[in-house]
């Protein structure tokens, strides 16, 4: 069963309140910073979730693995999202 | 992509062997333990990224370490970040190709690392996993089972920690037994790519007759993954790029995404592996870094954390140096008077005492700073917050085109640009290091403040008003420290923007956990960099100042047009006062009458649209030792002698009274404001453009940065001086 049209699929992550664990749909953009997001383990299907901004609203504290990177807002807009609850459904 | 070299054979040279990982991993301090104190820093060949090369005792040889720099992937866009794979396969000529590769591993952060490892083991390079960081793994309770990386992965695999020494051993008998056999290091490759990928993977392989089909196919899925249109790698060969080219858009036309195929590939097949790692453990270390940075990160509690830890970094280097930097100059001095105490007065002398020991003594002067410097930042790196300092400015460093890891450097402009300027190693491009080593000279450093505070004490007096109420002096100082911070700023938009534009890159940032540094990797890494600065950008510096000391020393005895001797011999010698005026004048008149000396001469037309006469000319050209040595030199050309600091009473006063030949005071509140003006902006120091020869590693970027300075310099006096004229001031 497939619950993906009851969400928004321009969901991107940069506009995700805080703390709100989603997972990758897909990621957009320029093919270089594509590449190195998913060397480092961005890839559709994976949990992400953002913990925090800096002082002045950019950039972003991303927690993925359990790791955390810094990406600014501009960039995580790259990365597509479905709400990880969504997730759960999808795979039940 | 060239012949790839032989494995080397057991001969005199050592075996090279390769220590390589992702960044954050401990891999620096693995390097210390394995190679102690015989490491070396040196450079690789066409890029300005700097390697190290020690020697690791095995018990039964020695081998040589290379530390390859950090790395997420082989995969590479630019030349720097293909030197990680140039030193994989040996492509450099004349570099031996490394028997095995130790891959570091940050044991809690398994899965990312392993995908850095799958790349070697793809290419049958001998490999063994180091798995680091094991003792803060089995703390947090996320440690994985090494047997089972092992087995899954098909290569040696040794737990250690760099921390507490654990696994060394076990890790030099794995070296040993890998360098005897070299197939113990690798293994069949237990993950798959879909059939298309492979096919475009052999496409690529024969391309490259000369590698075994293994390595062959890993360059070919080095090559998808790193060639494009945009890249800037170095040595791909045209037909290569086409192919490469043609394979994609075909992909693409398919619906394929290349990338998404190879990296899915290893990831998915990663995530599958059981590695032994206890689920759902609550997870103790990364909690507490979240506990820290709810702090750290904090709006307003982070923000004023940053304040603080920069101010102290700031007053550590400005003011903790000092006594340092005093014991350094008075030591000099005091071996300067016995030499000169011991020597027969003559040219021997003066060049031992003023070339040599005053040269060798303004390149340990820097020493302190330095040392200082690269100790808070390698603390700063290792605990981990140096990363969060790039986070929390990266908003407003972001619009001037700088990297937020520049502004650490540039906060250590204020104190000094030499120190200043080795710190943009931390910077990974090479293009923002460039960008910082060009702006952080105009920051105003300590070396100015003298020649600011005398400047203001003998024109601004306190009792003058500027907008009815706030003191000049104070005005006036607060005034060249924001001007010379704007006109850092203003340039860095100009040059990141112009001449040093780069393709905008973005961040990405790994904030990694918090961690307890440890103190042998922060001092071994700040005594290499001290190292270096005494070996290469000392040697220099030395060369310049005993330049400097000929220049204002020669000619040894010129035509004076007083006979002073004489005069001396009038006075009984109970005189002291008269005799003393009488020998600071000769000073005067032999500086005037060097080569230092005419050229302040020839120099005035050009420095005269900015209100200096030759004098200060003379002064500007013994500066170029260093700033603050303009205070000495105008003391001995006023003659006053060169026993003066800025607070020197005589030499404020003799400024006052300086008069042009038609009665018109030298100094006016203009001049000293065009004066200093022209020390905020000028590159009036030969140690900032060593430094940045050797950071830089070629002599176009000093001369460039020389030169804009100094017409920037001008042309800002200029304005001032002749600006102010035309108001009336």
């Amino acid at each position: 069963m497939r619950y993906q049209n009851d969400y928004p699929m321009n969901m991107n992550l940069s506009a995700i309140p805080l703390r709100t664990p989603m997972v990758i749909e897909r990621l957009v953009g320029e093919r270089a910073f594509r590449r190195r997001l998913m060397e480092l383990g961005f890839l559709p299907g994976v949990e992400v979730e953002v913990l925090g901004v800096a002082p002045f609203g950019d950039p972003l504290d991303i927690a993925i693995r359990g790791c955390r990177f810094s990406l600014r807002s501009a960039e995580a807009a790259c990365i597509l999202v479905r709400s990880a609850a969504a997730a759960h459904l999808q795979s039940a | 992509m060239s012949t790839p070299s032989p494995l080397p054979s057991p001969a005199s040279q050592p075996v090279r062997i390769a220590l390589a990982g992702n960044p954050n991993t401990g891999k620096t301090s693995v390097f210390n333990r394995l190679t102690g104190a015989s490491a070396r820093v040196g450079n690789y060949a066409g890029v300005t990224v700097e390697r190290e090369i020690g020697l690791w005792t095995l018990p039964s040889r020695t081998v040589e370490v290379m530390d390859v720099p950090g790395a997420y992937s082989l995969a590479a866009r630019s030349a720097e970040e293909q030197v990680a794979i140039r030193t994989v396969f040996g492509l450099d000529p004349g570099e031996p190709r490394p028997a095995l590769v130790v891959v570091v591993i940050d044991a809690t952060q398994l899965v990312r690392n392993l995908y850095f490892a799958m790349q070697l083991i793809e290419a049958r390079v001998p490999v063994v996993l180091a798995l680091n960081l094991m003792d803060v793994a089995r703390a947090q309770g996320t440690a994985p089972n090494p047997e089972r990386v092992a087995d899954i992965l098909g290569v040696p695999v040794v737990p250690v920690s760099a921390h507490t020494g654990e696994g060394m051993k076990a890790l030099a008998s794995a070296v040993e037994r890998v360098l005897v056999q070299p197939d113990e290091g690798r293994s069949v490759v237990p993950w798959r790519y879909p059939k298309a990928l492979q096919a475009d993977v052999d496409t690529l392989a024969g391309m490259v007759t000369a590698w075994s089909p293994e390595e062959a196919k890993a360059m070919g899925r080095w090559a998808l993954l790193s060639i494009d249109v945009e890249d800037e790698l170095v040595d791909v060969p045209e037909h290569v790029r086409t192919a490469v080219a043609q394979i994609r858009s075909k992909a693409e036309s398919e619906g394929r995404d290349i990338d998404t195929e190879l990296i899915g590939s290893r990831y998915s097949w990663l995530d599958l592996q059981d590695f032994g790692i206890a689920a759902n453990r609550p997870d103790a270390g990364l909690t507490l870094t979240h506990r820290i940075d709810a702090w750290l990160l904090h709006p307003f509690f982070g923000a004023l954390t940053f304040l603080f830890a920069m101010g102290a970094l700031f007053q550590a280097l400005f003011s903790w140096s000092d006594p340092a930097i005093g014991a350094i100059e008075q030591l000099f001095s005091w071996v300067g008077m016995q030499v000169q105490a011991a020597l027969p007065e003559g040219l021997l002398n003066d060049f031992l005492v003023q070339g040599v020991l005053n040269g060798m003594g303004s390149v340990l002067v820097f020493l302190p700073q330095i040392l200082l410097l690269f100790f808070l930042l390698g603390f700063l790196e290792d605990c981990g917050y140096m990363a969060r300092v790039a986070f929390i400015v990266d908003r407003g460093m972001k619009s001037l085109g700088l990297h937020g890891r520049a502004f650490v450097p540039m906060l250590s402009g204020y104190a000094c640009a030499v120190p200043a300027i080795m710190a943009t190693r931390t910077l990974e491009r090479q293009r923002d290091r460039l960008l910082t080593m060009m702006v952080v000279p105009l920051m105003s450093c300590s070396a100015r403040l003298p020649v600011y505070t005398l400047i203001i004490s003998a024109l601004f007096l306190p009792d003058t008003k500027i907008l009815g109420f706030l003191p000049a002096p104070g005005f006036m100082m607060v005034f060249m420290y924001v001007f010379s911070t704007l006109m850092a700023l203003i340039a860095a938009a100009v040059l990141g923007r112009t001449l040093l534009k780069g393709p905008k890159v973005p961040l990405l940032l790994e904030l990694p956990p918090y961690r307890l540094p440890r103190l042998a990797t922060v001092l071994r890494q700040m005594w290499m960099r001290a190292r270096t600065f005494l070996t290469e950008a000392g040697t220099t510096i030395l060369v310049c100042t005993i330049v400097l000391w000929g220049l204002l020393a020669f000619p040894r005895h010129p035509v004076l047009s007083e006979d002073y001797a004489a005069q001396r011999s009038a006075l009984p010698a109970t005189e002291t006062e008269a005799l003393a005026h009488i020998d600071a004048a000769e000073r005067a008149e032999i500086l005037e009458r060097s080569y230092g000396g005419r050229l302040g001469k020839q120099i005035e037309p050009l420095i005269a649209p900015l209100g200096f006469d030759w004098k200060i000319g003379v002064g500007l050209v013994g500066a170029f030792a260093a700033r603050e040595v303009f205070v000495s030199t105008m003391g001995v050309v006023y003659g006053i002698g060169d026993a003066v600091d800025e607070s020197s009473t005589p030499l404020r006063e003799r400024i006052r009274d300086e008069r042009r030949p038609d009665g018109t005071p030298v100094y006016t509140p203009l001049v000293g404001l065009s004066l200093m003006v022209f020390f905020a902006l000028s590159a009036q120091c030969m140690s900032t453009l060593a430094v940045v020869r050797r950071e830089s590693h070629s002599w176009r970027w000093p001369i460039f940065l020389f030169t804009y300075m100094t017409v920037l310099a001008w042309v800002a006096s200029f304005a001032v001086y002749q600006g102010g004229k035309l108001l009336g001031l």
